[in-house]
């Protein structure tokens, strides 16, 4: 979407990410999604008189592995707290970072080229979860409230981004190579339909090279869809409030993803006063230079660096060849192409083999060996199956795993590959005469009328280059 | 009343037994708590149990801990699992915490038995224990006086013979204060050297448990039983807990004591004159006396009537009727989180907590709160300084000696001068320790201050042990 006339969005995302630690930020209840309601809890997640928390070591290393990824500064840093009343915060106050983040500064860089700047990225708690029974179905005005702290005290990190980002779908792509980032650390799962990546969006217009306008934070934003859709949706209110002679207040706006708007959820005057100060009850942290040297090292490589490595293998990539090379990497299975280009495969027909076929099957994933990923590829490559029959190898493989050349045998393909071929090509030579001599005389596109009669008669199980092959061989 | 090294030492030789020992503890409770209001809850049931539990293992020669037998008060705002855990407050009332604070584990693994938990000012936020929403303490000493507080019930059990120690609490004196007020040794230990987990928090950052007893003796072999580091406390001191009793007798010859002004400054004259016979006392044992002032110290009370408050705010919010406690239906969660506290809390506990709030809140952080922790900063630097030139310091506990009920419940401010002299040491996580030293105005017990650095406690027992020795003739 274009916003009308000059104007121009300016957006920046809070992304929060649960971290995948085995347990809590401050205790040592395990850190599990999808546990009964309140299973996963103790005196400190539940905040009871007198308990204290400790910080979980492993958060710290996850957040730092976050912040080396984002080429942020890692720094001594403090925590403090947030207060403010809900059921679902135990102890009524939140344990964050404030002026003082692990994180400080840094940047991620976008496939289009573009950059976006990285204010911090931050350590805090999350919440409990509190689900709204009848009436209103939100907290005033529901018959009740149930609330569930197994998620109270999973470490987050809050990554906060600079006003840096111009449109929806560079807000999407930004928060779809986060979660590449994120997943690669082994930080996050990201899995934002259960929660462990959530995003709040900070959206206002301005005229081209104007002062930032007004902005209005967008709570709460859980697929990359409701974000794309939010901050067109936000974008383009504020430009039609603005043209119409109205003006932007500061506001925290929810996102209403079957009705498609935001509305108004509270105003800065009604804002809360959080009355942040150092939470007593926990040190400072100062990460040793040795510890941060560890997590460094132990780094895999980023997307970007991934993307750009295999991007490489290919000899001049077409725009749909990047597209795969990025659901490649985005779905983690460069493993499978890099093995079939090493082992000889054409790396387009790799490349879309795997952004189709295994992008399309990843359930199955663990039932797919390399191995067998290459030799069906191989068969394909030397005409012993189809294009069709390959996917149907390949489906069978993510669908029971097996011995490509055995389940290719077992469903028939192979027959069709030798004499089989040939002599259903004479038969068709022989059926349409006009046809062949035409093809002889070098009207190419005839090789494909002579594709599709072998198509149909094999019912599709036939090489489309074999095909050619054979005719070539009687031209 | 025997000392609880004496209780100890029966109990293992087979001269005494636990269940012995604690029945003699239950005959007092029974005899003066109806008059004295000490205990808010005596658990009977579980101490006879834990008393068995000891002499069993005596009988089948199971090696016992050094607190082996010895009954002990606990002031009502740690936790014990299963027993009732009230801070002396409506909120938390018919609250059992389902776990137990480390203090109590380390007391019951060194052969200690709980017998039940003592009355305090609400949340600890008072110096007289009368802001208990179940009725005052009165100080067994007379019964028409205050105990002190916030730790005043068990002040008051020590003092009236109930146990021979207990623990209580000290985030602005309230040890201290009620040590001096009934007659007793009281250690507001390091911060950090007493882990703080299952004690209920006033003001974290100030706070820390320590014993009372009538013996030096009796308060080392307590703290270095409950002290060192806990990994459930991120604020515990790294080391395990330092020897202390070993110690006690170490004396002071050699030690440089400042006497310093501004922590007699304003004190009853009487209770002045207890402390310049304590300094030549110590002086007659060796110690080199100097005298200091340490101007810094009288910005204290208002610095800690902004932190305490501050933190406090924070700490009590989550008494809000949602998940234990008490609960006053409303409208919506709003109402509801408002009638409880409205209902549950008590006027002083209210008064802090809308000073503490309004410390922090934006656009005035900066004047209150920020300028505190400045001259909290100031506190450390100056305490610094002076310990470049003492070892120790010295001046009273606290102005007077107990005082009447009812003589400054009117006047917060007054009540809050109570705590003038004991301030300091917690805003700069210091130790220091109350011995009964002389006696003032009616006759009754006068408190001598002895303040060091952080990690000073044995030498502050010796030095406290020079003092016992003069005033017990042993």
């Amino acid at each position: 979407m274009t916003l009308p006339g000059s104007w121009e969005m300016v957006v920046g995302l809070e992304v929060h990410t649960e971290l995948k630690t085995a347990t809590k930020m401050f205790c040592g209840c395990a850190n599990h999604f999808g546990a009964e309601p309140n299973t996963n809890v103790c005196p400190v997640c539940l905040g009871l008189p007198g308990s204290l928390p400790v910080l979980n070591e492993r958060a710290v290393e996850l957040a730092m592995a976050i912040g080396i990824a984002l080429h942020s500064t890692i720094a001594p840093s403090t925590f403090h707290r947030k207060n403010y009343f809900y059921p679902d915060m135990p102890k009524d106050f939140q344990i964050s970072q404030y002026d003082l983040p692990i994180n400080s500064g840094g940047y991620l860089d976008l496939p289009d080229g573009s950059r976006v700047t990285i204010e911090r990225a931050h350590l805090e708690e999350d919440t409990g979860k509190s689900t709204h029974l009848g009436g209103s179905g939100r907290i005033h005005g529901a018959d009740r409230s149930l609330v569930d702290y197994n998620r109270s005290g999973v470490p987050l990190v809050e990554i906060v981004s600079g006003p840096d980002i111009r449109s929806s779908a560079q807000a999407r792509a930004y928060a779809s190579e986060l979660r590449g980032i994120l997943i690669a650390t082994g930080a996050s799962d990201g899995r934002m339909e259960e929660g462990s990546m959530r995003i709040d969006a900070n959206v206002s217009v301005r005229k081209a090279n104007e002062p930032f306008g007004t902005r209005c934070e967008i709570k709460n934003l859980n697929s990359l869809r409701s974000l794309h859709r939010a901050i067109d949706y936000e974008a383009l209110r504020q430009v039609e409030v603005i043209e119409d002679g109205g003006v932007i207040r500061q506001e925290t706006r929810h996102w209403d993803e079957n009705l498609g708007v935001t509305s108004t959820m509270r105003t800065k005057e009604e804002a809360e006063d959080y009355r942040y100060f150092r939470e007593p009850d926990l040190v400072d942290l100062a990460p040793e230079q040795a510890w941060q040297d560890r997590i460094r090292l132990a780094l895999p490589a980023m997307p970007a660096e991934r993307r750009t490595t295999l991007q490489a293998r290919l000899s001049a990539p077409t725009p749909a060849q990047l597209d795969a090379v990025e659901v490649v990497i985005d779905l983690n299975l460069e493993r499978f192409v890099n093995a079939a280009i090493d082992a000889t495969i054409d790396p387009v027909l790799a490349l879309a083999r795997a952004a189709n076929e295994l992008a399309g099957g990843l359930e199955g994933i663990e039932n797919l060996t390399i191995e067998a990923f290459c030799a069906t590829l191989h068969m394909e490559q030397s005409g012993q199956l189809s294009a069709t029959q390959a996917k149907t190898v390949l489906g069978e493989l993510l669908a029971h795993g097996g011995d490509p050349s055995a389940i290719a045998s077992a469903k028939g393909f192979e027959q069709l590959s030798s004499d089989s071929l040939g002599s259903t090509v004479e038969t068709l030579i022989a059926e349409n005469p006009d046809e062949w001599s035409r093809y002889r005389e070098g009207d190419e596109k005839l090789a494909q009328f002579f594709i599709g009669q072998v198509m149909k008669l094999t019912k599709g199980q036939a090489n489309g280059k074999a095909v050619i092959a054979e005719l070539q061989s009687r031209r | 009343m025997k000392s609880a090294q004496q209780i100890a030492l029966d109990v293992q030789s087979g001269a005494s037994s636990a269940l012995r020992e604690l029945d003699a503890s239950l005959a007092v409770i029974h005899a003066r708590n109806d008059e004295l209001n000490v205990f808010l809850y005596v658990d009977e049931e579980g101490a006879r149990a834990a008393a068995a539990e000891i002499d069993d293992k005596i009988a089948r020669g199971v090696s016992v801990g050094p607190l082996a037998g010895v009954p002990i008060a606990i002031k009502d705002n740690m936790c014990q699992v299963g027993i009732p855990t009230t801070c002396s407050s409506r909120i938390l009332e018919g609250w059992r915490p389902p776990y137990s604070a480390t203090v109590i584990t380390r007391l019951m693994a060194a052969g200690a038995v709980p017998v039940g938990k003592t009355n305090l000012d609400e949340f600890a936020m008072g110096s007289s224990t009368e802001n208990s929403a179940f009725g005052p303490t009165r100080n067994p000493l007379d019964p028409s006086r205050v105990p002190g507080g916030s730790s005043g019930g068990s002040a008051a059990a020590v003092a009236a013979d109930m146990t021979p120690v207990a623990l209580g609490s000290d985030t602005g004196g309230s040890i201290r204060q009620p040590a001096a007020l009934c007659g007793l040794i009281g250690v507001k230990p390091s911060y950090g050297l007493v882990s703080r987990y299952g004690l209920i928090a006033f003001a974290s950052s100030l706070d820390q448990i320590g014993p009372f007893s009538k013996t030096v003796m009796d308060s080392a072999i307590l703290l270095e039983t409950i002290a060192g580091h806990d990994p459930m406390d991120s604020t515990s001191l790294p080391e395990p807990a330092p020897s202390l009793s070993a110690h006690v007798e170490d004396g002071v010859v050699g030690k440089q004591i400042a006497l310093v002004r501004e922590l007699i400054d304003g004190a009853d004259p009487d209770v002045v004159a207890s402390v310049t016979r304590a300094v030549e006392v110590l002086k007659d044992a060796g110690a080199t006396i100097i005298e200091l002032s340490i101007p810094e110290l009288r910005l204290g009370l208002s610095a800690y009537y902004l932190i305490a408050p501050a933190e406090a705010s924070s700490n009590l919010a989550r008494y809000d009727g949602v998940r234990f406690g008490l609960r006053v239906d409303g409208e919506d969660v709003e109402a509801m989180n408002t009638a409880t506290r409205t209902a549950g809390f008590g006027a002083e506990v209210k008064r802090r907590i809308m000073l503490g709030t309004y410390a922090l809140s934006a656009g005035y952080f900066d004047a209150y709160y920020g300028q505190a922790l400045k001259v909290r900063t100031q506190m450390i630097d100056a305490f610094r300084r002076a310990y470049a030139q003492a070892d120790l310091l010295i001046g009273a506990t606290a102005p007077s000696v107990a005082f009447p009920f009812g003589s400054k419940t009117s006047n917060p401010m007054a009540m809050y001068l109570s705590d003038v002299f004991t301030i300091p040491t917690n805003l700069a996580g210091e130790a220091a320790i109350s011995v009964p030293f002389g006696t003032g105005e009616a006759g009754l017990p006068t408190g001598v201050q002895l303040l060091g650095p952080g990690r000073s406690e044995a030498q502050l027992f010796a030095a406290a042990r020079v003092l016992e020795r003069e005033e017990r003739g042993s």
